[in-house]
């Protein structure tokens, strides 16, 4: 990469040459080589305008285009407009080092600009460049990954990046999902398993079919999503929108009345003007708002680039407004808090069976579900019973499975169903019930009679607590877990983690209705975890939707406002730090930049800042306020 | 309809915005934005006048900055 554009190499040409002129004029001027009054006065003038015209020619061209097109209130017009009245008031190396200076700031903010946009795209650098396509005749091309087509065979070479979605079709290895996760944890593949694109491959070739076009791919989806999210406004830059739109012509109005009226009334009009057109000049190369228009949004998207290098899309600049100033946050548990693998780690049988027993019946009528709890319960059952057995399946949604299993009337699910079905409880059994064991009850009854119960228990995320704990620490004044499950269950789960709040027994309605709830109740902003699939309307109720565990589920991407590529919660403290981080920044650029102009603009009309000052205060100040916003990408 | 176009020589930030005022204006667009970060323009507006919103679209971005050119 070269260090400037031939642009900037260009203009850096023309303000070394107008500035080396300048100096020259300046020193010449100081050794009164040329006389205060008559003819010498209009030599100065025009020795004068060389530099200003070699430095200055586009945005005075810039003005002339502006005005045709009515669009006054444009820098290069209020530069232009400066820059005459300085020459009008006599003011010739004044008028040509304000032009200087100010092309001077633009080369450094156009620069900073252009590195901080490389900066963000090596963040997100995660597309290929390039994909190997495998003819019929067996042989390797090289292609662009955009001229990629469904079916298509790949090879991908070790430390290539995989080009598009595919499914693997030779080779098995670790591919390095860093890029999209920011996890360093390599991914294991194998024959038939789906790989995504922008992953590393490692040691070894892998051969893959495409299975989208590079366009569908989820890397493409992934840097749609950051470059878009610039568009969805932070209220912060909405302020300096709106800003913008007032500042400016408030400022040259007040040029204009700085202009005229100090004169007349001063009864003096004449003497006076001069004076007071130099220091309507002064506000004119202030009025400019660039330092904020370009800064606020600048440490933005660098907040959104540096979250996506740890692996956390941000779909919105609002979204990292929000993650600053979180209040609540309300988390599912199962899959998000806890593995969401379920396994039986307890069998009850009642008198008169045994554990094997109740397992194999619960076993044969659950096979049929697709729940993580019967699935567990399947797993767990090594000598099942054959399905042609099992006939005449209901299944009660969040309640509980029954069938016919050879001649008998099998019936598994929580008391409630039980008791729907009039199965007796002997006093004895009901000892069992309510045995002292956290998980899922699976009670389980053969002819309307109870046989045993099943305890079901999911395992609690490694990381979860301290994850929680931490965003405790940086201002979450709430944490609420929702969850299906029983009292019990998520009591038991609550205290391991340390939360003080959980709602249980909820079906999927009733948690959005939770977090409406919780949203009247809370003073910042609310933020909801799920896994993104099942949870999607409550995803979007919260004011912040972060989905977890997403790589590769377009559902979740979709639905979700924040999206953790892996389910490491630990992200969300890391991504809460990136935003109070960026809002800081950009706090700090818009009191900076706002007491600055405000200082000048007062010294100004009272004439003790010139237009030098003024010039500094303009893009002086825009380029520090960039410097600022670009400590949003420095690596850590 | 729902396009993206990019940017050649976007300079400046506020002209940026004051393009994307100025587009949101044109009968027929519905959505629209210009980003200065990305030198990239979103337009999004009915199938029926598209082509027609994006030749306006264009003129509106020569007027404010007359050096931007859209790839079209």
């Amino acid at each position: 990469m070269e260090r400037f554009t031939k642009k900037q190499k260009k203009e850096l040409k023309r303000i070394i040459i107008a500035f080396v002129l300048f100096v020259i004029l300046l020193v010449l001027e100081h050794m009164g080589v040329f006389p205060k009054e008559g003819p010498g006065k209009w030599l100065l003038l025009a020795l004068n305008l060389i530099p200003y015209f070699i430095v200055g020619y586009d945005v005075v061209r810039k003005c002339l285009i502006g005005i045709k097109n009515k669009q006054l209130f444009d820098e290069s017009f209020l530069m232009t407009i400066a820059t005459i009245g300085a020459f009008g008031c006599g003011e010739f190396g004044e008028a040509c080092a304000v032009m200087l200076f100010y092309q001077i700031g633009e080369f450094f903010q156009d620069y900073a600009v252009n590195k901080s946009r490389g900066s963000i795209a090596e963040l997100i650098d995660m597309a290929p460049d390039y994909a190997n396509r495998e003819t019929e005749g067996g042989e390797i091309e090289v292609i662009d990954p955009d001229d990629i087509e469904i079916g298509d065979v790949l090879v991908i070479k070790p430390g290539e990046k995989i080009p598009t979605d595919g499914v693997v079709l030779e080779g098995e290895g670790l591919v390095n999902t860093s890029a999209l996760t920011g996890e360093s944890m390599p991914r294991p593949v194998a024959v038939g398993e789906q790989v995504i694109s922008g992953c590393i491959n490692g040691e070894t070739l892998l051969k893959i079919k495409a299975e989208k076009e590079f366009d569908d791919c989820t890397v493409s989806q992934i840097l749609e999503l950051v470059e878009d999210a610039s568009s969805r406004k932070s209220v912060t830059e909405n302020f300096i929108t709106r800003f913008a739109r007032v500042y400016t012509p408030a400022v040259v109005i007040t040029a204009v009345i700085l202009a005229f009226i100090p004169p007349l009334i001063s009864g003096n009009f004449v003497a006076e003007f001069g004076k007071w057109v130099l220091r309507a000049c002064t506000f004119l190369v202030i009025s400019c708002p660039c330092a904020l228009v370009i800064s606020v949004p600048l440490a933005f998207f660098g907040g959104i680039g540096a979250a996506s290098s740890k692996g956390v899309l941000v779909k919105g600049s609002n979204y990292l407004e929000l993650l600053a100033n979180l209040d609540t946050v309300v988390s599912d548990k199962t899959g998000t808090l806890t593995e969401g693998k379920f396994k039986v780690s307890m069998i009850e049988a009642a008198s008169g069976y045994t554990t094997d027993e109740v397992i194999r019946l619960a076993a044969a009528v659950e096979a049929g579900s697709t729940h993580p709890i019967a699935r567990a319960i399947v797993e767990a059952c090594d000598n099942p019973i054959s399905q042609s057995k099992v006939k005449d399946e209901t299944t009660v949604a969040g309640k509980g499975v029954k069938a016919k299993v050879g001649k008998h009337d099998i019936a598994a699910g929580n008391y409630s169903f039980l008791e729907a079905e009039s199965v007796t409880f002997d006093d004895k059994d009901k000892s069992l019930l309510g045995a002292n064991v956290t998980g899922t009850m699976i009670y389980v009854a053969e002819d309307g009679k109870y046989i045993g119960t099943i305890v079901v228990s999911d395992v609690i995320k490694g990381g979860a607590k301290e994850a929680i704990a931490e965003m405790i620490q940086k201002g979450v004044r709430r944490f609420v877990m929702l969850t299906g499950d029983s009292s019990s269950v998520a009591s038991e789960v609550a205290s391991e983690l340390g939360i003080s709040e959980y709602r249980a027994e909820l079906l999927p309605p009733d948690k959005v209705h939770a977090v409406e709830e919780l949203l009247n109740e809370q003073s910042g902003s609310l933020a909801f975890i799920g896994d993104g699939i099942n949870d999607a309307p409550v995803l979007s109720r919260a004011d912040v939707g972060i989905a977890m565990g997403s790589l590769g589920s377009d559902a979740a991407i979709e639905a979700a406002d924040v999206v953790i590529m892996d389910d490491d919660l630990a992200k969300i403290p890391a991504v809460m730090s990136i935003a109070a981080k960026t809002l800081g920044i950009s706090r700090q650029n818009i009191v900076f930049a706002l007491f600055v102009k405000f200082a000048c603009l007062v010294l100004g009309a009272i004439g003790i800042a010139n237009m030098w000052i003024a010039v500094f205060a303009d893009v002086g100040v825009a380029v520090l306020c960039i410097l600022n916003s670009m400590r949003m990408l420095a690596k850590k | 309809m729902k396009k993206k176009f990019k940017l050649i020589d976007l300079d400046c930030a506020n002209c940026a915005a004051k393009m994307e005022d100025a587009i949101k204006k044109i009968d027929g667009v519905t959505d629209a934005s210009v980003s200065f970060m990305t030198q990239k323009m979103m337009i999004e507006a009915d199938d029926a006048v598209f082509d027609d919103v994006v030749r306006q679209a264009v003129e509106c971005i020569s007027k404010v900055e007359p050096d931007c050119q859209v790839v079209l």
